[in-house]
């Protein structure tokens, strides 16, 4: 049923998986977070034009699985398109993954994963 | 019979019947208790699911409003600040943590936002210039995030409420179409057979009462023809029935 205190007790940071911009802002209201040296985890991944799909799907595992001081991940729309069936098979509850619009890509309800599996639970 | 139908492997005793009536009426309650569980459970992710559409079109507006202070921001510093950021970002003083909110018996986490104080990881950006641009993109950023994190939970507990009602519904199902129709059939089966063991005993019952009636009829009849039969001889012996005090002499008693 609903999921253990433990899944979520130490979840306490953000993670961004976006375009410089809305990086950038991001870590200006503070949510950047570098874990203790030697394996200095950071918990965004800036995409530009160049990122390769596999490095974004392996930051999105690493964001859902692997690591469990997470809560919450946010994630470009534009970049969510470009691994959607890895978005859309995404179906924990922790972290919450939330599709956030960038500065160049206004807002799609119709893309986003949670709101099309609202739209088909009540069949529209 | 009805014992055609989908029913549990018990022998039909008036034990097995009580218990079968019992688990009946359990099944019945929990039926109706999961039914209005799974109701209000539904309530609740209908509104969820309103308040989550609301909240991503919110978001949208928001987000919109950061990029552009941050473009501000951009303009006022006259430069790219965003590998300066991503290289003094070190401790998250933006964080979230999370509670439990009881629906009807789920738990949905809920997240909330807090800021640890004391570090300040941007305590140089903007120095040379737009620093009151950057304190105010990160303000509104700050404010966009938080909107998120609400978001976040409400989508935490759509997820959660989704899985929840679909394993209630489940067991409702299992109940209304498995359970109670297996349990109803057993009932028959066992009300049948002991139906069925009423009227044999009733029929033995007959029997050996008509059984003991012939015997005891014949019985009577056999008495009665003897008796009969005795009072015949009496009557047919009497006129040859030696006289013992009769003149006929009596044999020598030899010893």
């Amino acid at each position: 049923m609903a999921a253990p205190p433990s899944a979520y007790k130490d979840r306490h940071f953000l993670a961004v998986i976006g375009d410089e911009d809305s990086v950038t802002g991001l870590l200006l209201a503070g949510i950047g977070h570098v874990t203790q040296p030697p394996d200095a985890q950071k918990n965004f991944l800036v995409v530009d034009a160049k990122t390769e799909i596999s490095t974004i799907e392996q930051a999105f595992d690493n964001f859902t699985q692997k690591r469990k001081d997470i809560a919450i991940l946010l994630i470009n729309q534009h970049i969510a398109e470009k691994i959607r069936n890895r978005v859309d098979t995404y179906t924990e509850a922790f972290p919450a993954v939330l599709e956030v619009p960038s500065k160049d890509h206004p807002y799609d309800p119709e893309k986003d994963s949670v709101l099309r599996r609202v739209r088909r639970l009540f069949g529209e | 019979m009805s014992g055609a139908g989908d029913r549990e492997a018990v022998f039909p005793t008036r034990q097995s019947l009580g218990l079968m009536k019992n688990k009946l009426k359990g099944a019945e309650t929990g039926h109706s208790l999961l039914k209005r569980k799974s109701e209000a459970l539904t309530k609740r992710f209908r509104e969820i699911t309103r308040r989550i559409d609301e909240a991503k079109r919110k978001m949208g507006r928001v987000m919109q409003i950061a990029a552009f202070s941050l473009a501000e921001v951009t303009y006022a510093v006259g430069g790219d600040i965003g590998y300066q950021i991503q290289e003094s970002a070190k401790q998250a003083r933006f964080r979230v943590r999370t509670k439990q909110e009881n629906v009807s018996g789920v738990f949905l986490p809920q997240f909330e936002s807090y800021t640890t104080e004391g570090n300040n990881d941007f305590g140089l950006t903007g120095l040379g210039k737009g620093g009151q641009q950057v304190q105010r993109c990160r303000e509104t950023y700050a404010r966009a995030v938080e909107t998120l994190v609400e978001l976040a939970s409400l989508q935490t507990a759509f997820v959660i409420l989704d899985e929840v009602i679909k394993v209630v519904n489940r067991r409702v199902n299992a109940i209304e179409h498995v359970i109670i129709p297996r349990t109803e059939n057993t009932i028959k089966y066992i009300n049948s057979e002991l139906d069925e063991l009423d009227r044999e005993e009733f029929y033995r019952l007959k029997k050996v009462k008509n059984n003991k009636q012939r015997d005891n009829d014949a019985k009577e009849l056999e008495a009665a023809s003897k008796r009969r039969g005795s009072d015949k001889e009496n009557t047919a012996d009497d006129p040859g029935a030696t006289d013992i005090l009769g003149e006929q002499e009596d044999q020598d008693v030899i010893f």
